[in-house]
């Protein structure tokens, strides 16, 4: 199995897997935490597709010519943040829905029937 | 069955997204002239050793300006939706002699090594997003083990609002003295020293007040209140 398969491969796992977590579960924390394993699998996925051959990290201290390719690290490193921040607002909201129904089961609140 | 329609269609498109990255993404290939032209002129151009570094603070100092706004957004939010929270909660345990003592000395350890995090971000791995989480570890632990310590909230406001405002002066004197938002308006030196690479250790150091003072507040916020 060359390199490519194994990272593309757990990448699309985790995002298939977190998926299906966020979808089946009816805990909302279990579905957060479900999402949190997607985006993880989405920032391996931008990484993977930086790769270059034999690259080393983007860091000039000597005399490399062989690095990966920046932009994609540049946008994940983006992405992390703004999914920590995601999360942290996502738990707020699960702290207000659990105050007000006093359970963190979506087929037990009223608002989220469709 | 209209449920079972929609999450079929879900797969099914994801599927064909997730197939046409991985078909013209070759693993291990040079891809991208951008990319190139960032690993061969980056270090000449920014003076900044971590290429990413420089992306992250020069070539797309906007994007990351945003960022910061939109990780500002979410901690206010957080702090306007869990404002007034009152649980009927247990007695607080204290934590053990242990966790309390080691917390005493690991404390200004972890800040030390936040700020060695930040401050060399063009040089080394890491930045000020990083730093800034790392300290605000530190406060976690400081939560964890004095339950009733408190971090001022007019502390936290006033050190991220400072930094914020001082990164967009930043931005706005690059305006002024050389036409463009962010740029790099101070002496690149040489690669490799601490003092080098313009402005982007000054908007790490910024945004690594930024960060930890935002983390902290989201963790006060997040944290159990008192009766």
């Amino acid at each position: 199995m060359n390199g490519g398969a194994m990272f593309y491969g757990a990448a699309i796992a985790l995002i298939i897997g977190g998926i299906m977590i966020a979808a089946t579960k009816r805990n909302l924390i279990k579905i957060i935490i479900g999402l949190n394993i997607m985006e993880t699998g989405v920032n391996l996925l931008l990484i993977t597709t930086g790769y270059i051959s034999g690259g080393t990290a983007p860091i000039m201290n000597k005399t490399w010519t062989k690095v990966v390719d920046p932009i994609p690290q540049a946008l994940v490193l983006t992405a992390i943040v703004i999914g920590v921040a995601v999360t942290a607002m996502a738990l707020s909201i699960v702290v207000r829905i659990y105050e007000k129904n006093n359970s963190l089961d979506i087929r037990k609140i009223k608002e989220m029937r469709w | 069955m209209i449920k079972k329609v929609l999450i079929i269609l879900l797969f099914v498109l994801l599927g064909l997204s997730l197939y046409s990255v991985v078909k013209y993404n070759t693993f291990g290939e040079d891809k991208t002239v951008v990319a190139r032209h960032y690993i061969d002129y980056g270090m000449k151009e920014t003076g900044s050793q971590n290429i990413v570094t420089a992306v992250v603070v020069l070539y797309r100092g906007f994007d990351t300006l945003g960022e910061v706004t939109v990780l500002f957004l979410a901690a206010t939010a957080l702090g306007a939706l869990l404002h007034g929270l009152r649980f009927k909660s247990k007695e607080k345990e204290p934590s053990s002699l242990i966790v309390s003592t080691a917390a005493r000395y690991i404390f200004p350890l972890i800040i030390l090594f936040g700020t060695y995090v930040f401050v060399h971000g063009h040089l080394t791995p890491g930045g000020g997003f990083p730093g800034g989480v790392i300290i605000a570890s530190a406060f976690l632990l400081l939560f964890l083990a004095y339950t009733q310590k408190e971090v001022s909230e007019k502390t936290l406001s006033l050190t991220e609002g400072t930094a914020g405002i001082l990164y967009v002066i930043t931005g706005l004197l690059g305006l002024v003295m050389l036409n463009s938002f962010l740029a790099n308006f101070l002496p690149k030196g040489i690669p490799g020293k601490l003092l080098s690479a313009g402005i982007i250790p000054l908007i790490y150091i910024l945004i690594g007040f930024k960060v930890g003072a935002e983390m902290t507040g989201v963790l006060r916020n997040l944290k159990e209140e008192e009766k």
